[in-house]
């Protein structure tokens, strides 16, 4: 057991992001995640490293792509608004299979939206980061905890897969202070043969690229991503089941909205309803095998975001109509209260779902 | 018999996409020359733009890195500061550099990016077919200026190493073409300064070369040469509008 301090999500975050090799940042001021710049820039310039902050969200994108394309672990931080600046880099950072870490601390929106917490970023996150087909890993923490145990998997995975990936946080978690152990142990690494770091005279020239004019061609490396995404969707899928053993109700919930549903969860237990809870911690891959086991079980599914219901499309895909899904959700930068979920339940409970 | 003339061994013998006529051959060719006199093209990072030259990750022997439309600065800026030791350049049209990439090419200069940049300046949009370029002339006939660029509706061409060079974080700016034997010469040795500046570590150079574009001007590759000089060297004067070498001489 290493020594646990009380740390900010963000910051607790950024520590975890150093310790897992990542000396290089780069960044624009944005609220609510600016503790992770600011965090970096007091800590990376001591340890050799760079902070650098940009003129825009999409320069600090492309500062993140042109140090990863070098060989080495960088990451960007954002939040909302910031992050649809970067999803031009993100697309070009997939098409060209380098491998980053993108932090999106989400709040309100569109637009301008607001700066409190919020959960409207999932469809951007797991569908859409950008144009064209492809996916980017995606971890959604719901503890400080888990802030600094994703961000070391994030930039695992990211270069196991030579993919980007994102953590998608909100404001409640990037603000809040929890006590966290922040674990020294060596990151895992790997050999990047492809990266554009001078070729010394040892090797052909690498190109770091997403351009294929010929069509069959980009067809051909398109299908080759998707086939690695395909075994990235059976064997990197996480989830945890929270009371779910006996449950009739399943309520799925990820990030800072499944700290409220276990909450109402708990209350619902000691009122004799049976309910348990299953977060989501991969986004994409979407635990969907978690979703069918428990489809089995229950007779009815609540899906809580905040948000006016974005990952309650892949729980519906998942269950497929084997029972009925319901969903409850908080947007534009509210925060539901477990007893408006405990509401919910009683509510679910006294319908009795599909069976 | 002694070789008096050969292929750059930073440039690697493939055939270019490059129209007939068109500049971009001579100014890789400058570009590979100057790698290989300095020896560093096997620690040198090429970052190129989307427009005509997006291919020449095919054509220069170093690493390359292909940037998204504009944000070869940035790219260029992460690929140093990732590996400091190694020399990292950009080759950038006008639309790219001073158009959609214009923040990322002014806070490179600003930060005294320890960068090169060659600018190709041929005042159009090559790859799309010919448009109005933020460098297409006044009164130029384009695609989308077909009556003729009219600097009070569609706003005055950017002179871009006169702007730079008021920037505290530049090095060297400096205009060249590469319509004669002389003028390449000067171009060689200006590319040849804003690679060593880097090596020296004295920030961010930038060489903005003059270019044709026979095709999207409707000229042949003489004609083209001559309207070069005819119209753009007037608009765009050549010479060193900042390098901190000479003013450290001066001193």
């Amino acid at each position: 057991m290493g020594e646990r301090v009380l740390m900010k999500g963000n910051e607790a975050l950024a520590e975890a992001a150093i310790l897992a090799g990542c000396k290089h940042f780069f960044g624009y001021p944005i609220t609510p995640q600016t503790e992770v710049a600011a965090y970096m820039a007091k800590r990376l310039p001591k340890i050799g490293g760079t902070y650098l902050q940009a003129e825009s969200e999409v320069a600090a994108i492309n500062m993140v792509q042109g140090a990863a394309a070098c060989g080495i672990r960088a990451m960007t931080s954002s939040s909302s608004p910031g992050i649809s600046l970067k999803t031009e880099g993100i697309s070009y950072m997939a098409g060209a299979d380098v491998p980053a870490v993108i932090i999106n601390v989400q709040r309100g929106g569109p637009g301008l939206g607001g700066i409190q917490p919020s959960q409207a970023d999932y469809w951007q996150a797991t569908k859409a980061m950008g144009h064209g087909d492809f996916h980017v890993l995606v971890f959604a923490p719901s503890t400080v905890q888990e802030m600094v145990d994703l961000v070391n998997l994030a930039f695992e995975k990211a270069d196991e897969y030579r993919m980007p990936a994102v953590i998608l946080s909100d404001g409640m978690l990037g603000q809040m202070m929890e006590p966290v152990e922040i674990k020294a142990a060596e990151p895992k690494t790997f050999d990047k043969p492809w990266a554009t770091c001078g070729h010394g005279g040892k090797r052909a020239h690498n190109i770091v690229n997403s351009l294929y004019l010929q069509a069959n061609e980009l067809e051909r490396l398109v299908k080759e991503r998707f086939e690695r995404y395909e075994k990235i969707k059976a064997t990197e899928q996480r989830a945890e089941e929270y009371m779910m053993d006996d449950a009739d109700i399943a309520i799925v919930a990820y990030g800072a909205t499944s700290r409220v549903v276990k909450a109402a969860v708990k209350e619902a237990r000691a009122m004799g309803i049976k309910v348990g809870c299953i977060r989501p911690i991969t986004l994409w891959p979407f635990p969907t095998e978690a979703i069918e086991k428990a489809a089995k079980s229950v007779n009815q599914f609540l899906v809580c975001e905040m948000s006016m219901g974005q990952m309650v499309d892949d729980v519906k895909l998942a269950v497929n109509g084997a029972v009925p899904v319901e969903f409850y959700g908080r947007t534009g930068g509210m925060i539901p209260e477990p007893a408006e979920i405990l509401a919910q339940i009683v509510e679910l409970n006294k319908k009795g779902g599909a069976k | 018999m002694a070789v008096v003339f050969d292929r750059p061994k930073a440039l690697l013998d493939v055939p270019t996409h490059y129209c007939p006529g068109c500049t971009h051959g001579i100014i890789h060719r400058l570009v590979a020359e100057v790698m290989d006199e300095l020896g560093i093209e096997d620690r040198t990072v090429g970052v190129v733009p989307v427009g005509c030259s997006v291919l020449a990750y095919n054509y220069f022997g170093c690493d390359v890195i292909e940037a998204p439309h504009g944000r070869a600065p940035a790219i260029a800026t992460g690929a140093k500061r990732a590996l400091p030791d190694n020399v990292v350049f950009t080759y950038q049209g006008d639309g790219d550099l001073i158009a959609i990439g214009t923040a990322e090419t002014v806070h490179a200069a600003t930060r005294g990016e320890n960068i090169t940049i060659i600018f190709v300046n041929n005042a159009i949009y090559g790859m799309t077919g010919g448009q109005m370029a933020p460098t297409s002339l006044p009164n130029q006939v384009t695609q989308t200026t077909p009556y003729g660029r009219d600097v009070n509706y569609s706003g005055h061409p950017i002179r871009v190493c006169e702007m730079l060079s008021t920037l505290d974080g530049v090095a060297l700016a400096q205009r060249v073409t590469v319509d004669t034997i002389p003028h390449i010469r000067e171009a060689k040795k200006a590319i040849k300064k804003a690679f060593q500046n880097q090596i020296d570590k004295k920030g961010f150079s930038i060489v903005e070369v003059l270019s044709t574009c026979p095709t999207n001007w409707g000229l042949t590759p003489t004609e083209a040469l001559k309207w070069l000089n005819d119209n753009m060297i007037p608009h765009y004067p050549l010479g060193v509008y900042k390098d901190v070498n000479t003013r450290e001489e001066a001193k």
